[in-house]
């Protein structure tokens, strides 16, 4: 049985030269790849067709529900003519200055916090407990409070996504420093490297893919904290247009908020995965492959 | 080839001495214990010693001794006649495992050393073009590690260490991990780079052969704790060839005497090892 299946040329059928071997080999990923996008549309297309069909023939009430084909008028309109509230892009700047400020400042207050607890075990040991406590509060029930403390502008909502980006970073970039190579560690300080450069040379090096894979998720989560303060109170804002529609039963108009927010978490998860394979130049070839 | 120290009295002193040193651990479940204990020994300037033990019995913790990454629990070590205080930049380390900057392209890891000494960076790379030429591997510049063999990483390794020209050269298993044919080629790259810098290296193996093919002294520990057994001088006249050596009688009459001593040791490290086993599970 093994003797025969050992004998049986199965890899030669497609030719025997290095050059066909390859060739088979190439066209069988681009068929597999083709498969891929092929299924990935498909769901797409069934998933809006079906929408669309459903809400047409009245089986889901376009009341609650609305219909593709609305949401992309809707968002049309908004587009061009603008919103109930004023136009959409200042909507959209807003909320994603909220954002990137929250984000920015927490992911920044995230990696010094976590690197300098990850570096003094003394330090680590008397806060771990606060944090700890901290953590364990949903963030969003912070949202009524920034609000009372720093008004309806911008700063009660980018103190809540920094809230919310700071914690997940935070506990990244502490694992990371404590997941630092010893030897690699020890080397640089019998190489000469004092605090200072250990610190910068070793331990932030090595921390860096575990912070990076914070930063993925976190972004969402900065949206997040500015839409949900916008929710509360606001002027301007993703959140407030979706608060809106909300008071007006307008289904299209809270869909297309959301479609609005999912293309900028997207787009942002995009540039971060840009700056991270920039960064991390010398890791073996990533295994994911961006289709 | 690096600077002596100028006091004449330090001048005249070993490179290292371990003087009736006991190192006690703190196990995590609140236990002492030793892993080394009276430990005597003495490496004279440039010379090259090996310490050779069964495994586990202690043999790293009398390295980490004397780059006071790890301080003794009683007695004194010594180096160039001074008490160890910190790090002591005098002194190279090469590690069992891999222990090079996988963010760092490889002429960036060889000259990590003099950047944290504060060379400036155009003089740095110059230098690491040098240690890289003297590695064979001036080819392979602006790889970063993981793209390199397991035989070029140790030869980067080498290179680092080198680099900051060490007086004093601890190598902890640094070949352990690579196959017998590169680990030889690696004992005459060794050699080659150690007989250009004189430095005093202390190199820990399990290997009886390689200590025997590399040094001109070598220590034979007993199973932890870990104390000397005996002293060997292996009189092989140098320059050595690590590949050919082995295979002359006089090195197989030396490698049989020394054996005989540490086979007792090997046993008796197994055994002690299986009753902690065993003690643990109970």
């Amino acid at each position: 049985m093994n003797g025969t299946a050992l004998k049986t040329p199965v890899a030669l059928v497609r030719g025997t030269s290095a050059a066909e071997i390859e060739a088979a080999a190439a066209a069988a990923a681009l068929r597999r790849k083709r498969l891929v996008y092929f299924w990935r549309y498909l769901i797409l297309v069934v998933f809006l067709g079906g929408w669309e069909l459903l809400a047409r023939t009245r089986l889901i009430d376009e009341f609650f529900f609305s219909k593709p084909t609305d949401i992309v008028a809707r968002l049309y309109t908004w587009s061009v003519e603008g919103t109930s509230e004023g136009p959409l892009w200042y909507h959209l700047w807003v909320t994603m200055e909220e954002s990137v400020l929250g984000f920015i400042t927490g992911a920044v207050a995230g990696i010094v916090a976590g690197i300098a607890m990850g570096r003094n075990r003394m330090l680590a040991d008397v806060f771990s407990v606060y944090i700890k406590v901290i953590n364990s509060i949903p963030r969003v029930v912070l949202a009524p409070i920034f609000i009372m403390i720093f008004g309806l502008g911008l700063t009660s909502k980018v103190a809540l996504s920094f809230v919310m980006v700071f914690f997940v970073v935070f506990a990244n970039a502490f694992q990371g420093v404590r997941e630092a190579d010893r030897n690699l560690i020890a080397n640089a300080q019998i190489l000469g490297a004092k605090d200072w450069q250990l610190t910068r040379s070793v331990v932030i090096p090595s921390a860096m893919s575990w912070i990076f894979a914070s930063l993925h998720v976190s972004f969402g989560f900065a949206i997040i904290g500015a839409i949900v303060g916008e929710f509360v109170g606001a002027r301007y804002g993703i959140g407030l247009l979706i608060n809106v529609a909300k008071g007006s039963f307008d289904a299209a108009g809270m869909y297309a908020a959301i479609v609005i927010v999912m293309v900028v978490a997207l787009a942002a998860e995009y540039l971060m995965t840009l700056v991270e394979n920039r960064l991390a130049k010398w890791r073996p070839v990533a295994l994911v492959d961006q289709a | 080839m690096a600077p002596q120290p100028t006091s004449p009295v330090a001048g005249q002193a070993p490179a290292i001495e371990l003087i009736n040193v006991s190192r006690r651990f703190l196990t995590p479940d609140g236990k002492s214990m030793t892993a080394i204990r009276d430990f005597t020994m003495t490496v004279e300037r440039g010379e090259f010693v090996a310490v050779v033990g069964p495994t586990g019995c202690g043999k790293s913790t009398t390295l980490n001794l004397v780059t006071g990454l790890a301080r003794p629990s009683s007695g004194e070590v010594r180096v160039m006649g001074g008490p160890v205080d910190g790090i002591d930049p005098r002194i190279g380390f090469a590690f069992q495992t891999d222990a090079l900057f996988p963010w760092r392209n490889v002429i960036d890891n060889v000259i990590a050393g003099p950047l944290f000494r504060g060379m400036e960076r155009g003089k740095a790379i110059e230098l690491g073009r040098k240690w890289l030429a003297r590695v064979h591997l001036s080819a392979h510049e602006t790889k970063y590690p993981h793209q390199l063999s397991g035989g070029m990483r140790k030869r980067v390794a080498l290179a680092q260490t080198f680099i900051n020209e060490p007086q004093i050269l601890l190598m902890d298993e640094p070949f352990s991990a690579l196959d017998v044919q590169t680990r030889v080629v690696m004992h005459d790259e060794l050699l080659s780079l150690w007989s250009q810098s004189k430095a005093s290296v202390v190199f820990v193996t399990h290997d009886l052969e390689e200590a025997i093919a590399l040094a001109d002294k070598v220590y034979v520990l007993t199973a932890g704790p870990a104390t000397v057994k005996s002293v060997y001088r292996i009189d092989i006249p140098r320059p050595r060839v690590a590949s050919e050596i082995r295979y002359e009688q006089h090195f197989i009459d030396i490698s049989r005497t020394i054996w005989n001593d540490l086979r007792d040791e090997v046993t008796r490290g197994a055994s002690r090892a299986e009753a902690l086993a065993t003690e643990k599970a109970a």
